[in-house]
């Protein structure tokens, strides 16, 4: 910089520079004031979520140091300290929901992670018409579960449903299944499994499409195996997503309710009564609103730490991407 | 911006178009199968081998509506007009509100974080991914207590809140996803915060914020343990009367119950192809963008 010659400024630029605002004065002016611009913006989403849900929620938390019944509004709720905490942990019932819930989760993710996974490799490539038929495919992630669950309700009816009909055409006699635990675990994964696999799809086909394609014609000079090119190209790309699937999924399906709901109604017995079934008939059913409460936190702690899995490995993949 | 299509490594020709086609049809299946019964009069519907080619009859969707009396006097409106009234106004409502507020928050989050932005963005997802049941029974006893149970007013409330922390993660994915250039030389134009937001990011988001209202919709359309236990005769949702429907005594009506469904599920499946673009954001909350 040598010529020191003064540049011709329009007014109106100067006027504007740097903070030419209406400087509002008292409260509101405080309230305006610049650096509190953004707990003014969050300020009415955070109440919301604080009047109707944190506040439920730590009320719901005082309730578990109680036995009270939600049938009786009047009646006070009767203090007895960790008693609930301590029948939850201690309770067979408890554990035994626990088992189903787990059963459940392994099962149906362990499809979705393999269905989705093949999924994604037929529609990985570009075709006539794919965009079509990935609808088609797509579709039942988008459905209600309630839907879904009277979808499959419908096919699994012993006498009338076809997939019985179509097990009878093969072994002759009469294929019931809803009758057995096993089975009745088995129908409930195939309906969940069936919802999710294409979410897993969406993940692993995001996956595939980030892998560099120069890294593939690298492979193709050194004439690398369909299998090495897999594993050592393709996977590192897909891993970090499958991961975030598999969190993803173990969340969601830890939640299972209307599922089992609708299709089993926890049955037989209780053999498919999952953790979300069982708090929705401790406390709507038999009314132990107390102890609903506190085996809900104890669910609430599990889904946290997933969630907080969950979002560390979204970190992870954002620094890997760079 | 980059196309958001589903995107695809390579080119594969008709061969795969067919082998695609196979399994595509053999997965969409069941929902086929939803949509072929509720078209078939009651003899097709339950014959066997499945009949793929039948006379396709509206019966079953006007019994939806309307149920002729025993007496065979004039036909009696079912309540499923209303029903579907409530889902669309309930689910409509809440996330306009949910979506108002979400925006504003959103792009306070994105643009003036605050100390502990991160704490407050997981605490908002938790209260999504937390098992619905949870929330549940403090919030029911609440209800009853206010006498809000029931009421239109009670169950747009809850909705709202629960459409609040997807919309937050949703339009903040958008938000986050814009060239700051353009802002910062609105700004050093002297233009004011007001003006940036409502001139420059808020157009950008348009088709985000449209996208992020449709999938909330959907969200609230397909929700069932709310409205199982907080909505009354007046204010109740389309998949809590399904249920319902299949409870009854008098055996199911296949007819009756898949035009019930497939009036449920189309409007979904048409709206899912015209998201397919934003269907990963909008499955994981905004957290997956590409």
């Amino acid at each position: 910089m040598t010529s020191l010659t003064p540049v011709q400024i329009p007014p109106q630029t100067i006027a504007a520079a740097p903070s030419p605002r209406r400087s509002a004065r008292g409260f509101l002016g405080w309230l305006m004031a610049p650096e509190r611009r953004g707990p003014m913006l969050v300020a009415p989403a955070i109440a919301t979520l604080i009047v109707v849900n944190i506040f439920p929620l730590l009320w719901s938390y005082g309730l578990s140091f109680f036995s009270y019944n939600a049938k009786y509004i009047n009646r006070p709720p009767r203090w007895i300290g960790l008693d609930n905490y301590v029948d939850a942990f201690t309770d067979p019932e408890v554990w035994d929901r626990f088992t189903n819930t787990a059963v459940i989760v392994i099962g149906s993710v362990a499809v979705q992670l393999v269905v989705g996974f093949l999924l994604a490799l037929l529609f990985a490539r570009e075709f006539p018409l794919r965009r079509y038929l990935l609808m088609l495919v797509l579709a039942p992630m988008m459905l209600s579960l309630s839907a879904v669950g009277v979808f499959f309700k419908l096919f699994y009816e012993p006498t009338l449903g076809f997939i019985p009909r179509i097990v009878q055409t093969f072994t002759g006699v009469p294929f019931v299944i809803l009758d057995t635990p096993t089975k009745a675990i088995i129908a409930i994964i195939c309906a969940d499994a069936w919802m999710w696999s294409p979410f897993v799809m969406l993940l692993v086909l995001a996956g595939l499409v980030s892998v560099p394609k120069y890294l593939y014609e690298a492979a193709e000079i050194d004439r690398a195996s369909t299998w090495r090119r897999f594993r050592t190209i393709t996977f590192p790309y897909i891993r970090s997503l499958l991961l975030l699937a598999l969190l993803f999924r173990t969340i969601e399906t830890f939640k299972i309710f209307d599922v089992p709901y609708v299709l089993t109604e926890g049955g037989p017995g209780t053999s498919t009564e999952t953790i979300s079934v069982y708090l929705f008939r401790l406390a709507f059913n038999y009314f132990r609103t107390g102890r609903a409460s506190a085996l809900g936190y104890i669910v609430l702690f599990g889904v946290i730490v997933l969630t907080s899995l969950y979002l560390y490995a979204i970190q992870t993949r954002r620094s890997e991407a760079g | 911006m980059a196309s958001r299509e589903v995107r695809a490594i390579g080119q594969a020709g008709w061969g795969r178009t067919l082998g695609a086609a196979a399994i595509s049809l053999i997965y969409f299946f069941p929902v086929l199968f939803i949509i072929m019964t509720a078209f078939k009069t009651r003899s097709d519907a339950l014959a066997w081998p499945i009949k793929f080619i039948f006379t396709p009859t509206l019966s079953n969707f006007i019994s939806v509506f309307f149920r002729v009396t025993v007496e065979g006097g004039a036909a009696e409106a079912t309540g499923f007009g209303l029903y579907f009234f409530n889902s669309l106004f309930i689910g409509g409502t809440s996330v306009l509100l949910a979506l108002i507020i979400g925006t504003s928050a959103a792009y306070g989050f994105s643009r003036f974080p605050l100390r502990g932005n991160d704490t407050y963005l997981f605490m908002i997802l938790t209260t999504r991914m937390m098992p619905p049941i949870i929330a549940i029974i403090p919030i029911f006893v609440l209800f009853n207590v206010f006498g809000l149970s029931g009421t239109y007013i009670g169950i747009i409330a809850l909705y709202t809140a629960f459409n609040l922390p997807f919309s937050i993660w949703m339009v903040k994915s958008f938000f986050d996803d814009l060239d700051r250039d353009m802002e910062d030389a609105a700004r050093m134009d002297g233009s004011s915060e007001w003006k940036v937001f409502r001139k420059i990011c808020l157009p950008q988001v348009y088709a985000g914020l449209a996208a992020t209202f449709v999938f909330a919709v959907i969200l609230t359309w397909n929700e069932f343990v709310f409205a199982l236990l907080l909505t009354g005769t007046q204010t109740r949702t389309v998949p809590v009367q399904i249920v319902r429907t299949i409870g009854g005594a008098l055996g199911v009506d296949w007819g009756l119950l898949s035009a019930l469904e497939t009036l449920f599920i189309i409007p979904v499946v048409l709206v899912t192809f015209a998201l397919q673009n934003q269907l990963l954001r909008g499955v994981t909350f905004g957290t997956i963008r590409r």
